[in-house]
């Protein structure tokens, strides 16, 4: 797509951001995500220009990180995590589970480019176990079913909401602009903390009071 | 009996945790103000006397890292939060950030000024969009309340503080590949010495720190080092974060001085699931050899886990019973370490890539005993030959697993495949949901 | 040269003590004590990284050992150390041997059709360090084999040990970060971004520095086995550099040119055009029999008996000059200095084949062979300032070696020019924008140091009062001069005297005492007294009809301002012509005389600091004769004999002339022109020959030529907006002439300005213009 002026401004402004130029080349790879859905010649290109590198450079760094994809994703992506601990207390079933409902592999996207797919690592949520993320939003102790109904909740245009995140699902491209650094004013939706989190507050409360 | 000393977290119920007014509300921001009346040699005098350790799987001593900045350099100092948390198990630096940001930038706003940094980042991974966005929030409204720009809380101190996100990569958890990546390039670890604290961001003096042990600050200055230090064992002084993941009646966070031992925290939790018994367990993350029943009783702190041959790390207590293979679940961390390598150096990159194969087959069923010996002799060519822990850390279930199972996996050679049920190890197991 | 005084640290290695300046590498100590430890990114000009783990050793000082083996590539030694390699450390020895088969797990066993079997550090370590067999039974990865990453440089991912030297190299050395590392873990990979070729001219070190053959050149690739070729040192004729060369000769052709070693000079480097141009050496129309021009007006074969015969009575009687070109050897200068005034009696004699001035017939005169600035100069100068100067463009080593300092401590590059280039942006350098013409007075208003270094291109001679106010900036304020010219001939041509006013030595033809001193060892009564015209006065003076004959070596009528005279004046002398292929001169000449390239015959340059770079004949049965060889048998044939039939003879002959304490000549300065003006669509001329472009010694190596920059026409963005252009539109340059039709590409350069490549495909300014710098042209949209 083609970058507005708006756009280059608010690229200029996350350069700004930073004492040397070249430390902006993450969030901007986030914002062109934001604006093309994945990481296309332009944008690298673009980046580029903007920061006085060769464009190999940014390429080099693109490739390096796995949220940054080579092609489309859809406009739900899921991650399925299957590190060790999710994976055995039932990720793997989940993930082959959603492969097998939405017809697509690891990696995938479904045809009306709604939803895709992707088997990810430790997501810093164990104690919710198992741990499904979409457009990198929590849905916490997710079961085979739970998983499958919240993508066709995705696939219906009405993705149910995260458990540890805003009220609604945002899409990809719009997460994207957050992990840009864009304020998208959503911070206070959604719950402060997930129960595990509180688990040993409320013993230790309920101990004090004993 | 070790006693839940909740801190960090004492205020996480409060359905505005993470607001300035809910953290106000305790006396937040109070501890910046009063540090800023310091002389920046005495805060970090103070964060010395209080015997805080690194959280971040180190524990190296917090207040030792700011001192060996060099002052009166004329140069620029940096400070760097890492809240990359990416090893597996660990969990307890996103549920703070999303809890409470601001105690983590209060923390940030002493040790800046501690360490005469005028420019302070925290470089937060990927892959946790809300954890973001309630650290954006933070900042702006820290920005809006004077408590960071310029002449902060009116103290004539300058602080500009910037949330950078990263794009999922877990070497980046390693100080100087996240140095590297904030600086825009691939996020590889880098030479040292120069050490961070000589030659760091843009090769300037920078103290990187984990995201707890920044939020440890805070109290710290409000309590008192003796405070502090009262809590805890001789060498590992505090309370901290376990994070209590798995098989376990009642997963979650135990906020307890270090020292704590997995039965009392399983004790608290409920125990391991109905009708399961423990198998083994890691005691902070997955880079920290496993331990087994026979280590219910170790200390969880410094000392005491190391004395017992594994490592304290990230508190991360992973707990698997006994329907999991355990071969199983090294081969899955191993694909991780795979996964995550970030190719500079032989060893770990051409490393991980054939550990991964070795153990697929054992899993498998197609391996041999003598696969066994060859596993453990590349672990040993691995270990120590890396270029930074990330390939250490992949021989540690491994070899520690051979160490305490060496059994299961023979009977994987014997029984010419996998002896467990996946499914058993679900948490759905026994419903119907099963694949 | 004064010492510098560095502290010594006292180690031991095995057993053995070694004492080594502070800051050495543990690696490189060992080295001294002839003990070899394993390494694949290690390289001693580029920083250390520690990558490839291969050189693990276990260290202690002062009685504290490290835990684990450490990489000794990356660490200094210390007093107290005591470090156990694979020879003493079971330990290191594991360690090492651990690595090299993880190394090798991945690598194809593909040594029978890589070029780098033979010579391949991988495999040579293997052998040293590796096991007999492979524990690997998996699955080996695998990728598509092989990659073009440009023209000229190809890429083999699966042979790949992802040492990094390729992209530490273009990123640290070249300053081209056009190689990167993609992708992690596993399936890390060298790469380039799909839409930028790896056009870097350096790009052939990394083939060189590949210490594998993932990494391999498009004109070497499957042509020979290291162990069938012979290898001679040589130095680089390309341009004033200097380079160390080896060559490489199978059956008596040249199949590769590697960059030589030598610390003062080029270090381990050269340029694509040093590594790779010198097929024309190969070429199939060389020319290899003498041919005079028959009554017909023919040319026809004739043997070399008849031909010298031709040539010598065609001389004789006639008032004759010489044009050498700019890229013999010094020996091959001196032959054509003393046969100009032994046999043909006269001091006209110029080695420019391009534009020059009186004012730098002045410099060349009285500056130039005092001038004793150095390589080591510019490592150690607090600024340098570059003058009608592109380094990366015109002397690339020289590029190189500047780049060097701007990387390691942001050294200050002033560059006074119209337009601002790739190269400058590299070196960040201080860019002072100035319309072309008016170089001298930006010139006269730099404030150095007696530290400085001022580096001085020959263009310097196109715009007038440039090299005077270069001297009187020197003067002022003490700093150095480096005149750099393009060709590897020209410091040595003046040091031989191939040029009107000096003799040998920097010896004054005008001065009596020096004519008798040369006179003396040349065994002649006298040596001819007039000041020898330039290039200019003597093509004129054939057309005027005052000389009849010239002794032509080398040159191209289409690198002199006026070729239209050139070529008339050709037509009009009798000529002699010493060619290696046909030329627009052969096709005038009434004598051809093929010689040698620089392959086939021995000698040396001077490069820009006065260094000579001898070089011996690579290919050792060549039937080539070189130009003093020839000259001197003319001259036997005209019963005035140079007697220097022999390379060796030609040298040590010169050596008793090389230096001269006599009287020496002041410079005269020449003050600048006045600001030209321009109406709305005109411009004036900038322009520089790049590196790459369609130069004589470039022809027929269609892989390097392929990297070369792209031809543009470059203009402010003031005066795109003036002619409505923007990036790519056509934009046509012209003067009564010709014209030029280029895509514009709109960038810094001086609003008066119009930039164009001298000699690149599409834009050969001298044939089109007949000018290249300072004159006024009309630029229009296409």
């Amino acid at each position: 797509m083609a970058y507005t002026e708006q756009d280059l401004v608010t690229m200029d402004s996350i350069i700004a951001r930073y004492p040397r130029k070249r430390s902006a080349i993450m969030p901007l790879l986030h914002f062109t995500q934001s604006r093309d859905g994945f990481i296309t010649g332009e944008g690298i290109e673009l980046i580029a220009k903007k920061l006085d590198l060769a464009t190999a450079e940014v390429s080099a760094v693109s490739t390096f990180y796995t949220q940054y994809k080579r092609k489309p994703v859809g406009e739900y992506h899921v991650g399925v995590c299957t590190n060790t601990l999710c994976a055995i207390m039932g990720g793997d079933e989940i993930f082959s589970g959603l492969k097998d409902h939405l017809g697509i592999e690891n990696d995938g996207v479904t045809a009306d480019g709604k939803v895709s797919l992707e088997h990810i690592e430790c997501n810093a949520a164990c104690d919710f176990a198992p741990v499904v993320m979409a457009n990198w939003e929590f849905y916490d102790n997710q079961t085979v079913q739970s998983a499958k109904d919240l993508v066709d909740s995705m696939r219906a245009g009405k993705p149910k909401p995260p458990t540890r995140g805003p009220d609604s699902l945002p899409t990809w491209k719009e997460n994207s602009a957050v992990l840009a650094g864009l304020n998208d004013g959503r911070s206070a939706e959604g719950v402060q903390a997930g129960e595990p989190s509180l688990l040993g507050l409320k013993i230790s409360k309920k101990g004090a009071k004993g | 009996m070790t006693k839940l000393m909740p801190v960090l977290s004492a205020h996480w119920d409060e359905k505005d945790s993470f607001t300035m007014a809910g953290y106000k509300r305790h006396g937040g921001y109070d501890a910046a103000a009063k540090a800023l009346k310091m002389e920046p040699d005495a805060v970090i005098q103070l964060v010395k006397d209080s015997g805080l350790r690194g959280r971040g799987g180190a524990g190296f001593p917090t207040g030792m890292k700011w001192g060996f900045i060099p002052q009166g350099d004329n140069k620029d100092h940096y400070l760097v939060v890492n809240a990359d948390e990416s090893e597996p198990g660990t969990c307890k630096d996103m549920p703070l950030l999303l809890a409470n940001p601001h105690v983590l930038l209060e923390g940030m706003i002493i040790a800046s000024y501690a360490i005469r940094a005028k420019y302070a980042f925290v470089y937060v991974r990927g892959e946790v969009t809300h954890v973001v966005r309630r650290v954006q929030q933070a900042i702006e409204d820290a920005y809006k309340a004077g408590y960071l720009g310029k002449n902060i809380f009116g103290s004539g101190v300058d602080l500009e503080l910037v949330m950078h996100v990263g794009a999922g990569a877990y070497i980046c958890g390693e100080e100087t590949a996240l140095l590297d990546s904030l600086e825009g390039f691939r996020g590889q670890p880098r030479l040292r010495p120069p050490f961070p604290a000589i030659a760091g961001l843009y090769a300037r003096p920078t103290v990187v720190n984990n995201v707890e042990s920044i939020a440890s600050v805070p109290s710290i200055i409000a309590n008192g080092a003796e405070w502090f230090s009262s809590m805890g064992t001789e060498k590992s002084k505090g309370m901290t974060l376990y994070s209590l993941s798995g098989h376990v009646q009642n997963p979650g966070q135990f906020e307890a001085p270090l020292g704590i031992t997995l039965r009392e925290i399983l004790e608290l939790a409920g125990g391991i699931r109905p009708g399961h018994q423990l198998k083994f367990w890691t005691p902070g993350g997955s880079s920290t050899p496993i331990f087994t029943a026979d280590h219910l009783d170790t200390p969880l702190d410094y000392e005491g886990v190391a004395a017992a041959g594994s490592m304290l790390g990230t508190k991360a207590l992973q707990i698997f019973d006994e329907t999991t293979c355990v071969v199983r679940a090294v081969l899955r961390w191993s694909e991780f370490y795979e996964h995550e390598s970030c190719g500079k150096c032989t060893p770990c990159r051409e490393g991980t890539y054939w550990l991964v194969q070795i153990i697929q087959d054992l899993e498998n069923g197609k391996g041999t005993e003598a696969d066994l010996e060859k596993l453990l002799d590349l672990c040993d060519n691995i270990m120590g030959r890396s270029f930074c822990a990330l390939g250490d850390g992949a021989t540690s279930p491994i070899t520690s697993s051979i160490k305490y199972f060496r059994d299961e996996y023979i009977a994987h050679v014997t029984n010419q495949g996998c002896p467990f049920d996946p499914h058993a190890s679900t948490l759905f197991a026994g419903t119907k949901v099963g694949a | 040269m004064s010492a510098e005084v560095v502290d010594m640290i006292t180690v031991v290695i095995d057993g053995f003590e070694i004492t080594v300046p502070k800051g050495t590498l543990v690696i490189r100590a060992a080295e001294k004590l002839g003990i070899q430890i394993p390494r694949f990114c290690d390289h001693p000009l580029l920083e250390p990284v520690g990558a490839c783990r291969q050189c693990l050793v276990d260290i202690e000082i002062n009685g504290r050992a490290f835990p684990k083996p450490q990489a000794s590539c990356t660490i200094p030694v210390e007093t107290g150390m005591i470090v156990k390699t694979q020879l003493t450390s079971a330990v290191a020895k594991k360690a090492q041997e651990g690595v090299m088969e993880l190394l090798l797990m991945n690598h194809p066993l593909d040594c029978p059709v890589c070029d780098k079997g033979g010579e391949c550090p991988l495999q040579n370590q293997a052998m040293s360090t590796g096991r007999s067999e492979s524990r690997f039974t998996g699955v080996k990865r695998t990728f598509e084999k092989p990659i073009h990453i440009s023209t000229q440089v190809l890429l083999d991912r699966e042979r790949c040990v992802l040492c990094a030297r390729c992209t530490r190299f273009s990123d640290q050395i070249a300053g081209d970060p056009f190689i990167t590392l993609n992708e992690r873990g596993a399936l890390q990979q060298v790469g380039i971004y799909e839409n930028q070729p790896f056009e870097s001219y350096f790009s052939g070190n990394t083939v060189q520095i590949c210490p594998v053959g993932a990494l391999t050149g498009a004109s070497y690739r499957f042509r020979a086995r290291p162990f069938d070729l012979v290898s001679t040192p040589s130095a680089c004729e390309h341009c004033a550099s200097g380079c160390s060369l080896r060559t490489d000769v199978r059956r008596g052709k040249t199949l590769r040119r590697l960059a030589g070693d030598d610390a003062e000079v080029n270090e381990e480097w050269n340029c694509d055009k040093g590594r790779w141009a010198f097929v024309y050496t190969n070429a199939h129309d060389r020319l290899t029999e003498p041919m005079i021009r028959d009554a017909s007006g023919e040319l026809r074969p004739a043997s070399w008996p008849e031909a010298l015969a031709v040539a010598a009575a065609g001389l004789a009687g006639k008032t004759a000059a010489v044009l050498t070109g700019g890229r013999v050897s010094v020996e091959d200068a001196y032959g054509y200095s003393k046969f100009a005034r032994v046999s043909l009696n006269t001091n006209d004699i110029d080695f420019r084949s391009r534009i020059s001035s009186v004012e730098e017939d002045e410099f060349l005169a009285t500056k130039t062979l005092t001038l004793k600035t150095s390589y080591r100069d510019i490592d150690r100068a607090d600024s340098v300032l570059l003058v009608a100067f592109e380094p990366e463009e015109e002397s690339p080593i020289v590029f190189l070696r500047i780049n060097k300092q701007v990387h390691k401590r942001s050294l200050k590059v002033t560059a006074i020019a119209s337009k601002l280039s790739i190269g400058n942006e590299k070196l960040k350098s201080n860019f002072i924008c100035v319309a072309p013409g008016l170089e001298a007075q930006a010139v006269a208003n730099q404030e150095l140091t007696a530290k400085s270094v001022i580096l001085v291109g020959e263009r310097a001679s196109e715009s007038v009062g440039l090299l005077s106010a270069v001297v009187a900036l020197a003067e002022k304020t003490g700093a150095k001069i480096a005149w750099i010219p393009r060709r590897s001939g020209e410091r040595g041509a003046i040091a031989a005297g191939a040029i009107g006013q000096l003799l040998p030595g920097g010896r004054l033809v005008s001065d009596a005492a020096a004519r008798v001193d040369v006179a003396a060892v040349w065994g002649v009564a006298t040596l001819p007294t007039a000041l020898g015209r330039n290039a200019k006065e003597i093509i004129s003076s054939v057309n005027e009809g005052k000389i009849g004959a010239l002794v032509v070596g080398g040159i191209d009528p289409l690198d002199s301002e006026d070729h239209q005279a050139t070529l008339a004046a050709l037509k009009k002398a009798f000529v002699v012509s010493l060619e290696i292929r046909p030329s627009a001169v052969t096709q005038l000449a009434d004598v051809v005389l093929p010689v040698a390239v620089v392959s086939e015959k021995s000698g040396s340059f001077l490069n820009w600091e006065g260094r000579a770079r001898a070089f011996d004949a690579a290919v050792a049965d060549s039937l080539q004769r070189s130009d003093l060889r020839i000259l001197s048998m003319i001259s036997d044939q005209m019963k005035k004999p140079i007697n220097l039939s022999t390379v060796k003879a030609a040298a040590k002959e010169f050596a008793t002339l090389a230096s001269w304490d006599g009287a020496s000549s002041t410079f005269t300065s020449c003050a600048p022109i006045a600001q030209k003006k321009l109406s709305a669509h005109e411009a004036l001329l900038t322009s520089w020959r790049r590196l790459l472009d369609e130069g004589t010694l470039q022809q027929g190596e269609e892989n390097l030529a392929g990297t070369a920059r792209k031809s543009v026409v470059v203009i402010s963005p003031k005066r795109a907006s003036a002619i409505g252009v923007v990036d790519g539109d056509k934009v046509r340059v012209s003067n009564e002439h010709g014209a030029i039709v280029l895509p514009v590409l709109v960038e810094m350069i001086h609003d008066d300005a119009v930039w164009l490549p001298r000699n690149s495909r599409g834009s050969h300014l001298l044939a089109t213009f007949g000018v290249a710098s300072g004159a006024v042209v009309t630029v229009v949209k296409d």
